[in-house]
């Protein structure tokens, strides 16, 4: 078998196979339990550390973790 | 150590250049090699000056790059809007391509230099600059490395002016969006692999624990940049010392490697960097946080996941094979709907506070560019179609997408960044002047409809008069009919440009009076006391 044939074989089988699993899992993952509170805070990046880097006395509520 | 070994490379660099000036195989190679010479000599004797003298001392964010990014972005817009109007001017009225002006100033050489100058000047150096703000912002960090970020941003400049100056001279390998030849391919790719490291640089020494969502739409602009110029570059020069290189792939490979790269230069560009900016943007302006931050997740995944596979749809009925195109129209039309949650996830983020569309200029346009994002979004898995695209392809509908696309999402969105950056950046109350920003907003939202309504017309003129037949099988129009008969949209069209470019002649105008004119903010923090870069 030539290489081209070899990887479409492998591209249209396993690989489409684990790009659509990974795909299928970020979705699932994302509404796992206890996410809404991580998210939460994570949406809220853009409102902290507007002025100065974290740690050159900046005081944002929780920008140490 | 490193000052003296800068001295060496630049001196290395300018010395290299004027031989390949003198040794040179066509004019454009002699001007590009002398102007690098120019370059690289300049930036010996800067560096020479400064040899020994103190370093600054690196506190802060660094936002010197950023201040100049926002000045260039505006700058880069005039003149793209300016060159594009010129041009649609000229297919109404061939007279414009002046003879004194036979081998420079025509359409064939104009056009490129307007799209690398909308897509690459204005929009790239408006994503250098946005996403070195928020890559800082959103980590808690100052950039990775002060030298590297400047090289980065300068570096992009030089490709700009090399690419545009190429152009005029004829300097092009005939790919669309991809006409810079292989020096130019190469100097970019050098200056991406450093915006690259800078971008994870930074990242990595993040105070938050985790990644904010706009720079997972930078970094993968980032990456498939530069993957997508890498592999529809490769090309063999005829000689060092020449312009003129040859492709590695031809025919059918050849096309496909050029619309798998146009396409995404559109889904990675266009798209995924912008969004970057509208997941940081408009959370900022409208001061609440992304509507829902699960769906921007999703939305990045499926977005990823989907792009890369929509190119054939710009090779409907030609020698790709028949399932290749199949493949491009399924995933195009599937790709309607992450993009359609993207929409959401923006305008939505306004839920709550609608009423700033009424007080707030700024957030108007946001609010619109989305809109726009939607409209052309919707548009572009439509002519995918390979029905409609049998009507579509080749006729102005394509340039009226492009241009809802393009003026609408990301002008609209980067006219949107820079009005948000300048008071924060210079440290003004506020802008000059709101009034001034409700001008730009409906001059270019009345010049984009203008546009898009002009070229769906004559898009689907032009096509419905290709494929009329008479009675006996014979076509009923020549070519120079259709010409003929898009004369009046022709003329809508260019005003709508003129509109849009007066809009943001204004921008340019309000911008510099904010820096000149506004009241300082109130010294509240004493980041502004800072050293500038």
């Amino acid at each position: 078998m030539d290489a081209y044939s070899l990887f479409r074989e492998i591209a249209d089988s396993w690989v489409l196979l684990a790009m659509f699993l990974f795909f299928a899992i970020v979705v699932i993952w994302v509404f796992r339990p206890g996410s809404r509170a991580i998210y939460k805070d994570t949406a809220n990046i853009p409102f902290r550390h507007e002025d100065k880097p974290a740690g050159d006395e900046d005081e944002s509520p929780r920008a140490q973790h | 150590m490193w000052d003296y070994l800068k001295l060496v490379v630049f001196g290395l660099i300018a010395v290299l250049a004027a031989i390949a000036a003198s040794y040179a195989r066509d004019v454009a190679y002699m001007v590009h090699a002398i102007l690098v010479t120019m370059i690289a000599g300049g930036l010996f004797v800067y560096s020479l000056k400064r040899v020994g003298e103190p370093k600054a001392e690196k506190i802060g964010y660094l936002d010197g790059p950023i201040r100049i990014g926002v000045f260039l972005t505006a700058f880069w817009g005039a003149v793209g809007f300016l060159v594009g109007t010129f041009i649609a001017f000229q297919l109404a009225f061939p007279e414009l391509n002046f003879t004194w002006l036979e081998g420079y100033g025509n359409f064939g050489r104009l056009r490129p230099l307007h799209t690398s100058a909308v897509i690459f000047a204005f929009g790239g150096t408006g994503l250098v600059t946005s996403s070195m703000y928020v890559v800082q912002r959103t980590s808690g960090a100052r950039l990775w490395n002060d030298q590297l970020a400047w090289f980065v941003f300068w570096g992009y400049q030089i490709f700009i002016l090399l690419a545009a100056t190429g152009y005029l001279m004829g300097v092009t390998q005939s790919k669309e969006y991809a006409e810079p030849e292989w020096y130019v391919d190469l100097w970019l790719t050098v200056v991406w692999v450093g915006y690259l490291l800078l971008f994870l640089g930074t990242l990595m020494k993040r105070k938050e624990p985790h990644i904010y969502v706009a720079n997972w739409f930078y970094l993968s602009f980032i990456v498939t940049i530069a993957m997508l110029h890498v592999v529809n570059n490769l090309a063999l020069p005829v000689s060092i010392f020449g312009s003129k290189s040859v492709q590695l792939f031809s025919g059918v490979q050849d096309a496909m490697t050029q619309w798998w790269y146009g396409h995404n230069a559109v889904g990675f560009f266009l798209t995924a960097g912008f969004l970057g900016m509208m997941y940081y943007f408009v959370p900022k302006q409208a001061e609440r946080p992304v509507f829902s931050y699960k769906l921007s997740i999703i939305h990045f995944w499926a977005l990823i996941f989907l792009y890369i596979w929509a190119g054939p749809h710009h090779l409907h009925y030609t020698a790709l094979p028949d399932w290749a195109s199949t493949l491009g129209m399924v995933f195009s039309i599937v790709l309607w709907m992450p993009s359609w949650g993207g929409m959401i996830n923006g305008l939505m983020t306004l839920s709550g506070a609608w009423d700033k569309l009424r007080t707030d200029p700024i957030i108007r346009m946001m609010v619109i560019s989305i809109g726009f994002y939607g409209m052309s979004t919707f548009e572009g898995p439509m002519m995918s179609i390979r029905a409609v695209n049998s009507l579509s392809h080749y006729t102005d509908w394509t340039i009226g997408h492009v241009h809802s696309g393009a003026l609408g999402w990301n002008g609209m969105i980067t006219f949107g960044m820079l009005y948000f950056l300048t008071p924060k950046l210079w440290n003004r109350a506020g802008l000059y002047s709101l009034r001034l920003v409700s001008w730009h907003f409906w001059l270019a939202t009345i010049g984009i409809i203008l546009y898009a309504a002009s070229m769906w017309v004559t898009g689907i003129m032009e096509g419905l008069m290709w494929r009329e037949v008479d009675a006996q099988g014979f076509l009923v129009n020549s070519f120079a009919d259709t010409v003929g008969a898009k004369f009046p949209m022709y003329v809508v069209r260019g005003t709508g440009g003129l509109l849009f470019l007066s809009g943001a002649l204004i921008m340019c105008y309000n911008l510099w009076m904010t820096v000149k004119r506004s009241p300082a903010a109130e010294a509240s923090t004493d980041a502004a006391a800072a050293p500038a870069e």
